[in-house]
């Protein structure tokens, strides 16, 4: 189950790292807002990681970022949320087995409160990232794996 | 055309990890048209860098707990690299460290517009942000 979680979320990555290539300035594609806002701050974390649903909030809700403005401008905001729906967890019909155990009222707002984040990353995980200064927080994935932003997680 | 902000970033990150020499601050036109319509809006002649480098490295209310003052992230010292809550390191904000800083006025009004919000719970004036440009071009 561990590997299908991994295998859907390493392909997603690569499709999403094509479209990280610089193209000429001008009209940027979806794609490439996405990955130069959205890594602002914190890697761009890959789509695959959230259902639509999720996307949706969070983009709904930018002004109030995880205790952070992150607000964009309407046309980047609309076109960085068409991305991410069109990339999620459950886009073209996909219905992975984690998304399953998450009933449809519920909406996760983190990918480190699915239920399969938090059992590859118990309380000690978390301590150790708060503890440590040059990590910081659990969601700085790149923090402990240094392949996060390319979508390597399994780099013990 | 315009180069990619993130090839511009790491070619400076680059340069300042192979330690090139420091370059004095240098006037941009970009910048300096930033600046002069920072005037306009504030209905001032000139800004002070004693007062941007005061409102900078203050304790604001009003914004969230977790980032009282821009130098949460941005450190004590504007040369050198900061550090985002989620622990991603950011540019220096000094001119003199990194000459492309607040060379393109939609980057330098969202940041404003964000991190004023952010640490005040408000957007800064035209004024403080002149103030704050002249600062960290100043040092
Ligand atoms: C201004 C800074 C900033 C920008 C820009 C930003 N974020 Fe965030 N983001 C944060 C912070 C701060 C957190 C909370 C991290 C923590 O709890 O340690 C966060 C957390 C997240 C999380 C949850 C991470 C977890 O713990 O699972 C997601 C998902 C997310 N951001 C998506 C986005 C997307 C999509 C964009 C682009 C539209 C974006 N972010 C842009 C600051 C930012
Ligand atoms: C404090 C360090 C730390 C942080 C931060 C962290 N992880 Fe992990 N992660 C681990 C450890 C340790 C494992 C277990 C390694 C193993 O069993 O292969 C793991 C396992 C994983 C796995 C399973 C890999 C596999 O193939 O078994 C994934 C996927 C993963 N993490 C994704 C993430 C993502 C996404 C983030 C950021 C939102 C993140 N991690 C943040 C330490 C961390
Ligand atoms: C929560 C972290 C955080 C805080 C607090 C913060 N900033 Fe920033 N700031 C960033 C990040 C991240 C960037 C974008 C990355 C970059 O430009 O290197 C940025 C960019 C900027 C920019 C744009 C720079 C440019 O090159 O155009 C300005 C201006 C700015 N900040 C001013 C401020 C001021 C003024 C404050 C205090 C009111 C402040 N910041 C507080 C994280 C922060």
């Amino acid at each position: 189950m561990r590997r299908h979680i991994i295998t859907t979320i390493l392909s997603l990555a690569a499709a999403g790292a094509m479209t990280m290539q610089p193209t000429q300035a001008a009209s940027k594609s979806p794609g490439t807002m996405f990955a130069e806002e959205c890594s602002a701050c914190h890697m761009a974390f890959d789509p695959g990681f959230l259902p639509k649903r999720s996307w949706r909030a969070i983009m709904g809700n930018l002004s109030n970022h995880f205790g952070e403005d992150a607000s964009l401008d309407d046309q980047t905001r609309n076109a960085i949320e068409r991305y991410l729906l069109s990339n999620a967890a459950d886009a073209n019909g996909r219905n992975p087995y984690w998304l399953r155990r998450i009933p449809a009222s519920q909406i996760p707002m983190r990918i480190t409160e699915l239920p399969w984040f938090t059992n590859e990353h118990g309380a000690r995980a978390r301590a150790w990232a708060k503890s440590n200064p040059k990590i910081g927080s659990i969601s700085n994935c790149q923090g402990c794996h240094r392949g996060a932003a390319r979508g390597v997680f399994d780099d013990d | 055309m315009k180069l990619f902000p993130n090839l511009i970033l790491s070619g400076t990150l680059l340069a300042v990890a192979l330690g090139a020499p420091i370059q004095p601050a240098q006037a941009d036109p970009a910048r300096d048209a930033i600046i002069a319509q920072l005037k306009a809006q504030a209905g001032v002649s000139s800004f002070s860098a004693a007062r941007g480098k005061k409102f900078f490295h203050a304790k604001h209310a009003g914004g969230k707990p977790e980032t009282p003052s821009c130098t949460t992230c941005h450190t004590n010292d504007p040369r050198n690299f900061g550090k985002t809550r989620v622990g991603k390191v950011i540019d220096p904000m000094a001119v003199s460290r990194n000459p492309q800083r607040f060379t393109d006025p939609k980057k330098v009004a969202k940041w404003f517009r964000r991190n004023c919000k952010t640490v005040l719970g408000r957007e800064c004036t035209a004024q403080e942000k002149g103030d704050i440009l002249t600062y960290l071009s100043s040092i």
